[in-house]
């Protein structure tokens, strides 16, 4: 590892002032995945500007929906009442993920940006485009069973890891950042990117922006939505495929839908085409088969993750059904 | 024989305490932290080493720059092919075939494989000596590298070695005949990857140079190996090492050899002057430790419509380094589990570009009896025949390699309780045919064997003064129970409470022990640990007898009996005195016992097995191809049960070890680099809780007075055998779909397209 130095930051400001400064400085939250790829050689800031003192931990209520602040802990917004009443789906993907051990020190910001699994971007001896771009791809030859189906090009096929990012871009999160230039938000959706010709460049923050909370706005039908984790393993396990789904379901007729995946792509893959099959349409087999149809279309399997693209069919199928069957109005 | 005849007193004289399931007697010292492992004996001017690590597969290293590295404050030294000293090799064991990479490290520029250790760095911390390994740059001269068994099997080999004693290519009777006679055949490929042992303690050593004495506290499975080792490397008396280890936490194999970050520990101590620490990482675990070998495995069964088996063909590949040869035996056991007069096996090896491999938990049966198994389930299928009852049809009687009998064999006990117990005859035969709401339901059934394995081994006991006990010798606990058990077998010699006896273990100033591994320690170290109190307790006898004073004077030594810390009359317990007693009127400080057992595997007239029966229900999602394990049950013939708790939890361990090789344990090579992809515990899958139903042990009662004078068999290996092959054979029955391959991950099942 790297020598590095550690900072406190007192307040908003003062940790956003560390890392503008140019120091290649990052900002820690839970280090669950910073550390790791510190010690692994992948990342090597020169300093880490702690950011667990700021008063960003709290999850509230807002006239627009809830508002979770980026140091909650992974665990604390799992099993918060109020995340589990209005976005069951948070909860659930939050919960399908890591371990509690880890859960209890993740953070959402954190949790955001962690990065991906592919095996050859965790090993600094392969060549790999996103630790060092234009040094070439070793997953596209290599072994790429847990790689991405969707949205991937030539220079990069990693999937981004994480499960609650998929409820969130299903939710219509919006993060909000703080920077040298002042607040923005983000919407989720546009928050991390397609690999393309930089996929070292893996979201839409600068690198000296602060994540200071993420928004879930309003919507009845989100109570009902529901999270599904394909995996290799019973827990403890990132996604195969994940699928998080809502339903507005009105005797029998899908008013609005929400659908996002995840394990196959760069980002959480918010599947629009597939709402756009579901909306307006019988909640009912065949709609849910034509969504999973319209989700997975141009799908680019690689070499050992074809099995992927069924499996992400049917994930969304089954989770459809479900989740219609659980909501008022049902199913057709 | 059944079990009945089999059965004897628990204890003729003493507590009645073997077989009870006493806790861990060292099970306070370990959740409170109060059990030291190699890697925390404190020294004072303790220095750290870091291995270096080659990050191509094969090549040569065409030199280093240490510039930046040696800039780093506090760097003592650093070690590489072009300045390390003389290691001398070591003959390894076995002697056919190498388990533990005869190659001495960093005396050449040569690499075999990703991950081989090219340099030590040491540092006055923990912290300066990452950072200068970090600094270290390497240029090598690379060649493609040998990392895909399939492309290479062109090049595969005969051993040079024996495979488990026997020649690589062997036959009994005639398998062509068999087979044409046949009137149903299974032939079929199985496939296994290869597996990492993964135990939860790092391989670490600790090593302090004295002049030419050296002292060493290493995470082994073998004091005396390295002991034997470190004299040889560093061509020193065997006498000037000493070799410590109280602790083991978790080894299935990989701590049985001495591999070659313990030398390069005493290396970097004689280098630096000073005592050195030295932590394998879990990446380097993945490269230097050796592992359980890839296979392809070609079955071939003929079988009359009976079910009679008329001839058995287990043949193909496993792979090794390209400077060892390790062969994974699989055929081992089709040698003597069925009744069969055409048997043939013949097994090739092909050279990779990796580390060698080894034993891993029942290497051999492991692997080789997924297949075995899996093909009788075929047959079975075939037949139309119940999968035990085909195994029934085939039992052998008397063991069909050796045709000796055997010292016992309960494994129709073990298929006829197991069956009970699980309730397999709620199982309806047909694939796809039974249901647990949306998921399809399997169950499915394999044997288990395991050799007897024992080893000469010595120990010393000591009644003190205080009527306690102190039981040593330098074997090891890998966390399976040894503190335990060998409490257990002195207090019940010996008629005294565990409390009052102190076993000590892990040091090679204390009587010699071979390795803890073919789950030998029990019966090796537990019958002289046996022979050692009797030897102690008849000096304290004499004691008494020849002193006027006690009560037992006169006495003949038969009539004296030992119980609750006191020699009494058999026929008048009042007439007696306390251990205690004899020994403070003596004037003695205590007195000892040692003995050595050997055994003579020569003239051996009796086969000796463990055996069982392994039942598992799985529950599998039609549409994703999931698959979990729901139920299972395993019986077990072990023998003699010296700790009914620990007993289990072996082979409950090996049940989760062989539930992980069935659906997800592979590590994976990347075969354009020869990099190890997967190498830490996040990506390579072991079960976790929610992985690992309820699990039902059963152990029946035995007593094999041939297989080890304390009538165990063995526990430590046989709770993996079968359990991956039962897995895999309830996944057929649930889904009518046969995976050949381990693991059965859901794109094996899903991509047969069989499933809803
Ligand atoms: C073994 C293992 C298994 C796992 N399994 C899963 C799984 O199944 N599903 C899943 O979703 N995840 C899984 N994870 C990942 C886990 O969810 C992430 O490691 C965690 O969410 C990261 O949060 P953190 O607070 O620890 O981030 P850190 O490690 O502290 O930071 C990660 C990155 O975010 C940056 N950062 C942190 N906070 C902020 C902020 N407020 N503003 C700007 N930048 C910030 C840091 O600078 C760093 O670059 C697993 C992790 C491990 C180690
Ligand atoms: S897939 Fe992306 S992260 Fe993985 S090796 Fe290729 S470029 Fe690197």
């Amino acid at each position: 590892m790297n020598p590095f130095t550690y900072k406190r930051a007192t307040d908003e400001a003062d940790a956003v002032r560390e890392v503008a400064n140019g120091k290649n400085a990052k900002f820690l939250g839970g280090g669950t995945n910073l550390v790791d790829l510190m010690k692994m050689g992948v990342e090597t800031p020169d300093e880490l500007v702690d950011i667990n003192r700021l008063a960003l931990k709290r999850i509230e209520q807002t006239p627009q929906g809830l508002r979770i602040g980026a140091l909650a802990s992974n665990s604390e917004v799992a099993n918060h009442r109020l995340v589990r009443e209005q976005f069951p789906v948070l909860s659930e993907a939050i919960l399908a993920g890591a371990s509690p051990q880890l859960r209890n020190m993740a953070t959402v910001g954190g949790n955001l940006l962690q990065r991906t699994r592919c095996y050859y971007f965790m090993d600094t001896s392969f060549p790999c485009n996103k630790r060092v771009p234009g040094s070439g791809c070793s997953a596209i030859p290599g072994f790429n069973r847990i790689h991405a189906i969707l949205g991937a090009s030539d220079k990069c096929i990693a999937v981004h890891p994480s499960d609650m990012c998929v409820a969130l871009a299903a939710l219509d999160a919006i993060v909000r950042v703080a920077g040298p230039a002042g607040a923005r938000q983000i919407p989720l959706v546009d928050f991390h990117r397609l690999p393309g010709d930089t996929p070292q460049i893996e979201t839409n923050l600068r690198p000296d922006e602060l994540i200071v909370a993420v928004d879930l706005p309003n919507s009845p039908f989100a109570r009902r939505s529901r999270y599904l984790k394909i995996r290799d393993r019973a827990q403890y396990a990132f996604a195969l495929v994940s699928v998080a789904a809502a339903l507005d379901v009105q005797q029998g007729r899908i008013n609005a839908a929400r659908l996002a995946l995840g394990g196959v792509a760069h980002k959480p893959w918010r599947a629009l085409d597939a709402e756009k099959v579901l909306t307006g349409a019988r909640a009912d087999a065949q709609t849910f088969r034509a969504a999973a149809e319209a989700a997975l279309k141009g799908a680019q399997p690689q070499q050992h993750n074809a099995f992927k693209v069924e499996l992400a069919r049917r994930a969304i199928v089954r989770l459809l059904t479900e989740v219609a069957h659980e909501t008022k109005g049902g199913a057709a | 024989m059944s079990a009945k005849q089999n059965q004897r007193p628990a204890s003729k004289q003493g507590s009645g305490v073997v077989g009870q399931p006493l806790n861990r007697v060292d099970g306070r010292l370990k959740v409170t932290g109060g059990a030291r492992f190699a890697a925390e004996f404190p020294h004072d001017q303790m220095a750290y080493a870091v291995l270096i690590g080659s990050t191509i597969a094969n090549g040569r290293i065409k030199g280093f720059d240490t510039s930046a590295a040696k800039r780093v404050p506090g760097v003592l030294a650093i070690i590489t092919h072009e300045n390390a000293p003389k290691l001398r090799p070591v003959a390894t064991n076995p002697a056919e075939g190498d388990a533990a990479g005869r190659r001495v490290p960093l005396q050449s520029p040569v690499i075999y494989y990703h991950g081989q250790y090219i340099a030590v760095v040491v540092a006055e911390t923990l912290e300066q000596t990452q950072q200068a390994a970090a600094l270290v740059r390497v240029s090598y001269d690379e060649q493609p590298p040998a990392a895909d068994m399939e492309r290479e099997r062109g090049k595969a080999y005969p051993p040079k070695g024996k495979v488990a004693g026997k020649p690589a290519d062997t036959m009994r009777g005639n398998t062509d005949t068999g087979l044409a006679a046949a009137n149903v055949r299974v032939d079929e490929i199985y496939r296994t990857p290869t597996e990492h042992h993964n135990p939860m303690e790092p391989h670490a050593t600790i090593a302090v140079w004295d002049g030419d004495k050296l002292t060493i506290y290493d995470a082994t499975q073998y004091t005396y190996g390295v002991r034997h080792a470190m004299a040889t490397t560093f061509g020193v008396p065997e006498e000037n090492v000493r070799c410590i280890c109280k602790f083991t936490g978790g080894a299935f194999g990989c701590k049985g050899t001495v591999w070659s970050h313990v030398s390069l520990a005493a290396a970097a101590a004689r280098v630096a002057r000073r005592p050195v620490k030295l932590v394998t990482t879990r990446q380097q675990m993945f490269s230097n430790m050796g592992h359980r070998a890839e296979t392809e495995q070609h079955v071939v069964l003929g079988a009359t419509r009976a079910g009679k088996l008329t001839a058995i063909v287990h043949e193909g590949l496993s792979h090794t380094s390209t400077f060892d040869e390790y062969v994974e035996p699989f055929s081992k056991a089709t040698h003597m589990l069925y009744a069969c007069d055409n048997f043939k096996a013949s097994q090739r090896l092909v050279a990779l570009n990796v580390g060698t491999p080894t034993y891993m938990r029942a290497p051999g049966e492991t692997s080789g009896m997924f297949a075995l198994e899996s093909a009788l389930d075929e047959l079975a299928y075939k037949l139309n025949l119940d999968p035990i009852q085909l195994r029934l049809v085939n039992y052998a009687d008397t063991d069909p390699d050796t045709k000796l009998p055997w010292s016992t064999k309960l494994l129709k006990e073990c298929y006829r309780t197991g069956a009970e117990h699980f309730g397999w005859a709620r199982r309806k035969p047909a694939p796809r045919s039974m249901r647990d709401g949306r998921y399809l339901l399997g169950l499915g059934m394999a044997t288990a064997v395991y050799p007897v394995n024992h080893f000469p081994s010595s120990a010393r006991v000591r009644i003190q003064s205080d009527g306690s006990a102190i039981v040593e010798s330098s074997t090891h606990d890998l966390g399976t129970g040894t503190y335990t058990v060998l409490t257990q077998i002195a207090c019940e010699t010996l008629g005294l409470p565990p409390e009052r006896v102190e076993v000590i273990i892990g040091d090679t100033n204390l009587p010699k022990a071979m390795v803890s591994g073919g789950s030998s320690t029990v019966m090796s170290v537990g019958s002289s640990v046996q022979g050692a109190a009797r030897a102690a307790l008849a000096k304290l006898v004499e004691t008494a007898r020849a002193d006027t004073r006690s009560p037992l004077y006169g006495a003949s030594a038969d009539q004296i009996v030992a119980s609750d810390g006191r020699l009494a009359l058999k026929s008048n317990d009042a007439r007696g005195e306390t251990y205690r007693d004899t020994l403070a009127r003596a004037g003695m400080k205590e007195v000892e016992g040692s003995y050595d057992t050997e055994f003579n595997d020569k003239e051996k007239k009796f086969s000796s097995h463990a055996f069982g029966a392994q039942f598992a229900e799985v529950r599998v999602d039609p549409d994703f191809g999931e698959v979990r394990v729901t139920r299972f049950t395993g019986v077990f013939d072990i023998g003699r049960v010296m700790n009914m708790k620990t007993g289990q939890s072996q082979m409950k361990g090996g049940i989760i070890m062989g539930i992980g090789m069935a659906l997800m344990e592979e590590t994976v090579l990347d075969t354009n680099s020869g990099r190890l992809v997967n190498r830490d515990l996040a990506e390579y899958h072991v079960p976790v809780h929610a992985d690992v139903p309820q699990l039902d042990v059963v152990l029946l009662e035995n007593f094999d007075e041939h297989a080890s004078p304390i009538g165990a068999k063995g526990a430590g290996e046989i709770g993996i055998v079968g359990a991956a092959a039962a897995v895999a054979n309830a996944v057929y029955h649930a889904t009518g779909v046969r995976v050949r391959e381990l693991p059965i991950t859901l794109d094996k099942l899903l991509g047969k397209g069989a499933l809803a």
